[in-house]
């Protein structure tokens, strides 16, 4: 076998996997909250919390209820979304016409007391969920062995944003959204009911995160902190990637998974700064971010 | 303007100067009740709680001179604080330096970070902003929980507080507290100086209105910048002597919950008055204090007050108490 740098390919390209995994997390979750950002101009900063709880709903409909991982990948989202909308609609709306500073304030409060539940009731140790059978095994690729579940992981999520950037940026909904984010009292007036709009984007924005959560629940444990510290992160790939953009999002998000990936191997000292020295880089250079518009 | 900025008192709101003089009485009388109030609280209460208190005051008025008063909102403020525990920590336990000098280091650390992050931050604004120095207090804290300088998981323990000038033992708690009373009210002296001096009224002026002060031919992001660096430096001021009240630096210092922490003391007591951040830092020390034994219900009870505040209490306690009193706070 080829070695690279003095490398062994087996542990640069499981780096590399690794990384286009945590890149799949980041990119789902900062699209959402790009998609959140476009139309309410709030930052979700309850995101984590939410992505946590997608995860940990997809557990206990396992071990409470016995509903497998496929139909928890729909209904999971569906529940956290619901409850999302239900956040909007009585919390979020009224700080509508205030500084946005408030909203952040709000959802900050919403993840206290949602990590804060779930650590009362399930502690702060991890509950395992086990990888559905249909995608346990691994390939032998030739170069590396690649696990069934972790390909399915980045499949997924390259489906997901692909069908969000399709829908917001190619159809008519997404038109709709995009008039809504440039100027909504026109949209009003058009006969579109903008405050359903609003909701509904707040729910599907949540509902991505749950969906990622769902997805994590199999390879990291399910634990009422997994979203603390990924949702700074993800905060990070959105300013790179550039406030309320959505290519921005996900070529970001899967960009800096892989760079995370191979600092790793390269030089793993940095490998948890790397992502924010990138975007000191990026504030430095374009402070507007890689695909986002001027400020 | 359709979106109402944070709830503070206009910048230019005493005009004739009986009524400034009428204010600056009324805040020399709140300064006299707070340097009373030191004085006597250790007999009544645990020095070293007393003493907690008056360290989160102190990060809580530095954090707010920023938010209340420059309008610039930053949510890595427990990277100043945690940064410069861990200065203190390290000057006073590796190096051996007296109490002062701990201190003094610790404020040049966090200045330093200050002035880096600040650089780079600055280049955005409001909601961005946030995130921005949210970011960079996380990378600090994967600084703080790898780098061998600090410990890692279990951060700088036993950190000795040595003598003040190498001549006064420190180490008794009821020593200690008249430095610790001695700091913060330099401290908030020192904020409200920068408050009510010229520069301060053009820090709010650039929190009203931004564009109208660049083409006034002000140098915006100088004065932003020197903010930072400014709340910056105390806030290292408070968690420097943090450190040396508690012995202790360690990761929850550097955390993003501190940084929330602190956001949420300036909100309890009124963002943008100057008193707030210090009732909100003594209601939330001592909510932490009582909650202590109940575990996580501490997260659930700050993140619903975070919650009643931000929808039906947005002016804060001292913001309302200054509306009955018709004066500002």
């Amino acid at each position: 076998m080829f070695e690279l740098l003095g490398i062994p390919p087996q542990a640069l390209f499981g780096q590399v996997l690794l990384g286009l995994i945590n890149g799949s997390f980041y990119a789902v979750l900062s699209l959402g909250l790009a998609v959140i950002f476009g139309l309410l101009n709030i930052v979700n900063f309850a995101h984590g919390a939410l992505y946590m709880m997608g995860a940990f709903v997809s557990w206990m409909l396992l071990t409470y209820v016995g509903i497998s991982f496929w139909v928890a990948l729909v209904v999971s989202p569906v529940i956290v979304g619901g409850i999302g909308m239900v956040i909007e609609r009585t919390m979020l709306r009224p700080l509508h016409d205030l500084d946005h500073l408030y909203s952040l304030l709000l959802t900050f409060g919403t993840t206290l007391v949602i990590s804060g539940l779930f650590q009362n009731f399930y502690g702060v140790s991890g509950k395992p969920y086990p990888i559905p059978a249909a995608l346990t095994g691994v390939v032998n690729l030739g170069f590396m062995f690649l696990p069934i579940y972790r390909a399915f992981i980045i499949l997924m999520a390259v489906i997901v944003c692909f069908s969000t950037w399709f829908l917001i940026e190619r159809t008519r909904l997404g038109s709709y959204l995009r008039a809504a984010t440039e100027n909504p009292e026109m949209v009003g007036a058009f006969g579109i009911n903008v405050p359903l709009l609003v909701t509904l984007t707040y729910g599907f924005g949540v509902a991505l995160a749950a969906f990622a959560g769902v997805l994590a629940a199999p390879v990291y444990s399910v634990n009422p902190v997994m979203g603390n510290d990924i949702i700074i992160v993800v905060f990070a790939v959105i300013v790179v990637g550039g406030m309320g953009s959505i290519m921005g999002a996900i070529l970001g998000g899967f960009g800096l998974g892989l760079v995370e990936g191979l600092t790793k191997v390269f030089y793993p000292e940095a490998s948890t700064t790397i992502i924010f020295i990138i975007m000191a880089l990026v504030l430095l250079l374009k402070p507007s971010g890689i695909f986002g518009r001027e400020i | 303007m359709k979106k109402q900025n944070i709830p503070t008192t206009p910048a230019q709101s005493d005009h004739n100067a009986s009524g400034r003089s009428r204010t600056a009485r009324h805040h020399m009388i709140v300064f006299g009740l707070i340097a009373a109030i030191i004085v006597i609280a250790p007999q009544f209460l645990y020095p070293v709680f007393v003493m907690k208190l008056l360290c989160f005051a102190l990060f809580a008025m530095a954090f707010n001179l920023m938010l209340g008063f420059g309008g610039l909102f930053s949510f890595g403020h427990a990277a100043f604080f945690g940064g410069a525990a861990y200065a203190a920590g390290h000057a006073a336990k590796i190096w051996g330096w007296p109490p002062e000098l701990a201190i003094a280091f610790a404020v040049l650390v966090a200045a330093v970070m200050g002035a880096a992050f600040g650089f780079l931050a600055i280049r955005s604004r409001g909601i961005y902003f946030a995130m921005v120095t949210l970011a960079f207090a996380q990378m600090m804290y994967f600084f703080a929980l790898q780098s061998p300088i600090t410990g890692g998981e279990d951060g700088l323990q036993s950190i000795p507080r040595n003598s003040l000038f190498g001549l006064i033992d420190m180490s008794s708690d009821k020593v200690f507290y008249w430095m610790v009373a001695l700091i913060f009210m330099a401290g908030i002296l020192f904020i409200y100086r920068v408050i009510h001096s010229p520069f301060g009224e053009v820090l709010k002026g650039i929190r009203e209105n931004e564009q109208r002060m660049i083409s006034l031919g002000y140098q915006v992001q100088r004065y932003k910048l020197v903010t930072f660096i400014i709340s910056a430096a105390l806030s290292g001021l408070a968690g420097g002597t943090k450190a040396l009240v508690f012995h202790l630096a360690s990761l929850v210092d550097t955390h993003w919950t501190m940084s929330g922490e602190v956001v949420l003391m300036s909100l309890i007591g009124g963002m943008g008055t100057i008193f707030g951040p210090i009732v909100g830092a003594g209601i939330v020390v001592a909510m932490q204090n009582y909650l202590a034994n109940l575990g996580s219900l501490v997260l659930i009870v700050q993140g619903l007050v975070f919650i009643v505040c931000v929808l039906v209490f947005r002016e804060g306690i001292v913001g309302v108490l200054a509306k009955w009193l018709k004066t500002r706070l």
